[in-house]
């Protein structure tokens, strides 16, 4: 029964997967050219409507799953590169050499406590609104989250007696690190990877709506949205489409995380 | 005979915890000491000390004549390969997503190991350590859970020998196996210490194993070494309250 969050998860995510690869071949219209057709209601041949600008709806969605996707990789590899390496080092040098690990979790509370949206402003601002300036400043704004997990997780693995054979045994600690820590602390960091997958989207999507990401006119969520809002009042209906993918793709990045939480964690498989 | 570790006023403190006070220590070659001692009474922190898995707070600590107090990680490759351990618990000593093999081998493969080790054939001496201990030899190319926790424990043990040492360090090797498979365990220890002519430290709160396996032990007390001397003479004449009452709390049938 407790895999149940995991499928759920699982299946919802292939969902946007699947949507995303179809994007890549085909959509129903242009999911970018402007037609007269528009506003229109859920219907045939447009299934969800047309949007201000006489597009189709599900094309855009279709390609926003894309997008999506492609902004939750980029930016969680950016976290989890960078932070995971820092958490290891400090969760390895934690026990013996205090001030290695006070420095790197230090300058992790100094990006920890710096707004992201400032981060994305910043970004925006210097180098212009782009789908890879919104990554970027995911990215960094997530590395501490990473960066303690992996760190708190390398404490444990540290402590294990395997470890501690293996210094008896001349191990080096690059060989420690990389041989007894990373498989052994992959697992949490996995389950913090898909919880930061549904953070970034929908960040991602907030960024899109203040115009500090992916600019307009692209079809990505968050930017349909924005667009909903100018018609609220006569098509409230226009919001509802993509802040329920949004909805659906956060929610089952979220569930899998739960899910792999549950399946990995023995202290709670033991209480089943 | 010589010393192979020694150890003078050897002292650790864990902020105002003085888990050991000044301790002195020799070991010579080819002895069996076995460390006894209730729970906290720094049996395990003296023996990571003597393995320089930890620092001491204070006091000196030879191995083969050359002190290894202080010295840097990279330092210690004498040591590393010529001192081995064999923990409590080989649920938790042995690397769950590591197949055995890697296991077995990993002190062969540091770059810190002693010259003559480096030319070893890693697959020649896996299958040597494993026939050893009796271990199936296509035990290697299998992961740690696939085995019962006596056979976990010959791993462990296996690993131990692989960098030919020395010295054998055993931490409490069978307080947490079955009670039917501690005796093999114990036997296979013996045994193998007999044959490759090791040094033996032997930590048990199980007298009876002591007095079996070891011909000389001291008994620790909150951190201090409160009574040593030959196996025979500790324990048919104790010499302190705290011993005999050791003694006495081993189980006994009266026949």
């Amino acid at each position: 029964m407790r895999k149940i969050q995991l499928y759920t998860g699982l299946a919802l995510i292939a969902l946007v997967i699947a949507a995303g690869l179809v994007s890549l071949v085909w959509t129903p219209f242009d999911p970018i050219r402007v037609t007269a057709d528009r506003l229109l209601d859920p219907g045939w041949p447009h299934l969800l409507g047309t949007d201000a600008m006489g597009i189709d709806i599900i094309s855009r969605l279709l390609i926003g799953a894309r997008y999506c996707l492609i902004v939750g990789i980029i930016s969680v590899s950016l976290a989890a590169i960078a932070g995971v390496p820092m958490g290891v080092l400090a969760g390895l040098s934690g026990a013996r050499s205090g001030w290695v690990d006070e420095v790197v979790m230090r300058v992790n509370d100094v990006v920890y406590a710096f707004p992201a949206l400032l981060l994305a402003m910043l970004l925006a601002a210097v180098a212009g609104a782009s789908t890879v300036t919104a990554m970027v400043a995911i990215g960094v704004a997530t590395i501490p989250a990473f960066a303690r997990v992996a760190r708190a997780a390398t404490l444990e693995v540290a402590a294990s007696d395997f470890v501690l054979a293996a210094r008896a045994a001349g191990t080096t600690k690059w060989s420690i690190a990389v041989r007894h820590v990373f498989p052994n602390i992959a697992p949490v960091v996995g389950v913090q990877a898909s919880v930061g997958f549904a953070m970034a989207i929908l960040a991602e999507a907030a960024l899109s709506y203040l115009g500090l990401g992916t600019p307009r006119g692209t079809p990505t969520w968050g930017g349909m949205l924005r667009d909903a809002q100018d018609v609220w009042y006569t098509q409230p209906v226009q919001a509802l489409w993509p802040g329920l993918a949004i909805a659906l793709a956060v929610l089952g990045f979220n569930l899998l995380g739960d899910g792999l939480r549950d399946v990995l964690d023995p202290r709670l498989r033991e209480v089943r | 005979m010589t010393a192979i570790l020694r150890a003078a006023g050897l002292s650790r403190a864990f902020g105002s915890f003085e888990a050991l006070r000044g301790i002195d220590l020799e070991v010579c070659k080819g002895q069996r000491l076995g460390i006894v001692g209730e729970s906290g009474s720094g049996k395990t922190t003296l023996i990571k000390l003597l393995a320089a898995l930890d620092q001491p707070t204070a006091g000196q600590l030879w191995f083969a004549g050359r002190e290894i107090t202080g010295l840097p990680e990279r330092g210690l490759g004498f040591l590393r390969s010529s001192l081995q351990i064999v923990f409590q618990d080989p649920r938790s000593s042995l690397n769950p997503r590591m197949k055995v093999g890697d296991i077995v081998t990993e002190p062969l493969r540091s770059k810190l190991v002693r010259r003559e080790l480096q030319g070893v054939d890693r697959k020649e001496r896996l299958r040597e350590v494993l026939a050893a201990v009796d271990l199936p030899a296509d035990s290697g190319d299998r992961y740690p859970h696939e085995f019962s926790g006596g056979q976990r424990q010959r791993i462990a043990i296996a690993r131990a020998l692989a960098p030919k040492p020395e010295v054998l360090i055993a931490d409490e090797p069978v307080s947490a196996l079955d009670v039917s498979v501690r005796a093999q365990v114990i036997n296979l220890l013996a045994d193998l210490v007999d044959k490759q002519g090791l040094t033996l430290l032997f930590v048990s709160h199980d007298l009876m194993v002591v007095r079996h396996l070891c011909d000389s032990v001291v008994v620790m007390q909150s951190g201090q070494i409160v009574e040593r001397g030959t196996t025979a003479a500790v324990f048919s004449a104790p010499r302190t309250d705290y011993t005999a009452s050791l003694w006495a709390a081993v189980p006994r049938i009266k026949v």
